[in-house]
């Protein structure tokens, strides 16, 4: 196993820039400059660096354990077959699951598709009486919000098309919170599904889970949480949160692409019928049917992404071990300092909460008579890395009479220097673009 | 490569005046044949309806509408000064050569006795993510072209 570097043992001091500098020190792919200016890299909000015991951890596998897992009585098979199973224990402890309530996917969306598969799987006749539960019918609501990222948006909406289930969504107000009193007016009787974002990969908005979970108990549906843009940056509990099911992508989190997980209560998750079937998630097959496994193996057909778990564990150790409360304030205060330097340049517009208000360490902004994309370039020039574009949230842009923004997303290596050096360049783009 | 080669001021000037801009406010020239087009590109939502007329197997005419960066923006405003009044032949001529400068990765210079203005855009063909920018119109102006023709 790899060792944890020393100065990540936990501290009870909060986060700042000096150990920020020294946390920078783990990831090889800051050490690099771009277009001639020290990389500042604020886009970890599509995908996160890896450190190098993550980068280890992986290459450590590959060199000592790799083998099929779940299969084989050899050595290198047990080894594989631990290492992936505890990997699997490490992530679920990392958001207060069990073991067997986590189930690898590629990322939020094949677990966000995994789950209206297996929902449309239980619509169909035939599908047997554990799976009524999940059936739907023409006339049932499934219902998001207007802030969804798309992979929580059109899963649902083709899961609806197929079954004449109706996708209801829960409005914004334009200081992007959502509007309590219009969802305890839509979610209701015909409510099955209430799925929504932990925190607004756009807005930055933290949602109210507590509320939301009330109104869809009080209705009697499931609840979806997605939580890309919390699991990487908050301390998540989904016992605490009381949800259902929950999903998150690994290289949001400092792990590798190609791995995420999907939360489960474990009554739901054995009743589900399966999305994808194959080897590995049965118990006896014949020429003509097949017996399932419970949760996990149940939805992990074929091989799996072995590595990729391995080091998504190792990822979220190193999380854990900074702290996630202290990764949190700190991305706070970045957010803040986001907020407040943007709103203080001319001509821009920042998008969700005000300054002093409580949002993520991201800050999407529309800068008057400039595209976005010309935004990005002229950053790009000055070293910076920041998404441009709609962030997969068209519906929430064109709520918000815009089609596309700049987003800088800090993560915990990111100093105050980065945001500095990211609120210089913007207040030098307009007079660029002679706007 | 400079920020400046890929914005030069031709570019930035185009962006503001948007040549030819004004699709939805003007009907098509009677006595022409008219083609249009709408293109969107789906990684940034840029948008542009493009209008080409044909009378006498010449461009009468190019409108357009878009909503877009500075670089598909000016691409458009180019396109329209260059396109009126050249025979079709000459617009498919200069469309294909366009393409081929933008898609070359900095490989193809432009000639700037095809292009005219529109070698500006040379710059861009080095930044992958741009390409689809510029090009946006182009694509839409030869579809409605062909649109016209078979009218």
């Amino acid at each position: 196993m790899v060792a944890t570097p020393a100065h990540l043992r936990r501290s009870a001091a909060a986060l700042g820039n000096e150990e920020v500098l020294r946390i920078r020190n783990d990831f090889p792919i800051l050490q690099q400059h771009v277009n001639g200016q020290p990389l500042v890299y604020l886009d970890s909000g599509a995908t996160s660096q890896n450190p190098l015991s993550v980068l280890e951890a992986e290459q450590e596998f590959y060199e000592q354990r790799n083998s099929a897992v779940h299969r084989g009585a050899h050595h290198l098979a047990v080894e594989a077959t631990e290492a992936f199973e505890n990997a699997r224990e490490t992530v679920a402890d990392f958001i207060g699951a069990e073991w067997d309530e986590l189930i690898w996917t590629s990322n939020a969306t094949e677990g966000l598709n995994l789950l209206t598969y297996s929902f449309l799987n239980a619509s169909l006749p035939g599908a047997g009486p554990e799976a009524a539960r999940f059936a739907l019918a023409p006339g049932d609501e499934l219902v998001v919000t207007e802030m969804e990222h798309h992979a929580n948006l059109i899963p649902w909406q083709e899961l609806a098309a197929r079954t004449g289930a109706v996708v209801k969504f829960i409005p914004i107000d334009d200081a992007g919170a959502l509007d309590l009193a219009a969802a305890a007016g839509i979610i209701g009787p015909r409510t099955r599904v209430l799925a929504f974002t932990h925190a607004s990969n756009v807005l930055g908005t933290i949602n109210p889970v507590a509320a939301l979970v009330a109104l869809a108990r009080s209705a009697g549906a499931l609840v979806v949480l997605d939580a890309c843009q919390s699991a990487p940056h908050m301390p998540v509990d989904v016992k605490a949160l009381d949800v259902d099911f929950a999903v998150f992508s690994g290289h949001k989190m400092l792990a590798p692409t190609g791995i995420g997980a999907l939360y489960g209560r474990s009554e739901l998750l054995n009743a589900m019928p399966p999305f994808l079937t194959g080897g590995s998630m049965i118990t006896t097959v014949t020429m003509e049917r097949a017996g399932f496994l419970p949760s996990p193996q149940r939805f992990e057909a074929g091989t799996q992404r072995i590595s990729q778990a391995v080091a998504l564990a190792a990822a979220v150790n190193y999380l854990s071990e900074t702290g996630m409360d202290r990764i949190h304030a700190w991305e706070t205060e970045l957010g803040q300092r986001l907020v407040q330097g943007l709103g203080s340049i001319p001509g821009i517009r920042v998008l969700g909460p005000a300054a002093g208000e409580e949002r993520i360490g991201l800050a999407a902004f529309d800068v008057a008579g400039v595209h976005a994309h010309d935004v990005g370039q002229f950053l790009d020039s000055r070293g910076i890395a920041v998404r441009v574009g709609h962030h997969c949230a068209q519906p929430l842009h064109r709520r918000l009479g815009l089609t596309a923004t700049t987003r800088a997303s800090t993560y915990l290596y990111n100093t105050t220097d980065d945001v500095d050096a990211f609120l210089n360049a913007v207040a030098d783009v307009r007079a660029y673009f002679q706007a | 490569m400079s920020l400046d080669q890929l914005y030069q001021q031709i570019i930035l000037e185009h962006s503001k005046a948007r040549h030819g801009s004004g699709l939805a406010a003007a009907a098509a020239p009677e006595g022409a044949s008219s083609g249009q087009s709408h293109q969107l590109n789906p990684t940034c939502g840029d948008e542009i309806t493009v209008r080409v007329s044909v009378a006498g197997g010449k461009v009468s005419e190019l409108r357009w509408d878009g909503d877009g960066c500075s670089i598909s923006m000016a691409s458009a405003s180019v396109l329209t000064d260059l396109a009126e009044g050249m025979t079709v032949a000459e617009l498919r001529t200069v469309i294909d050569s366009f393409r081929e400068v933008l898609r070359s990765r900095g490989k193809v210079p432009a000639d700037p006795e095809v292009l005219g203005d529109a070698a500006a855009f040379e710059g861009v063909s080095r930044y992958a993510a741009r390409v689809k920018c510029a090009m946006l119109s182009w694509v839409a102006a030869e579809d409605a072209l062909g649109q016209a023709l078979a009218a």
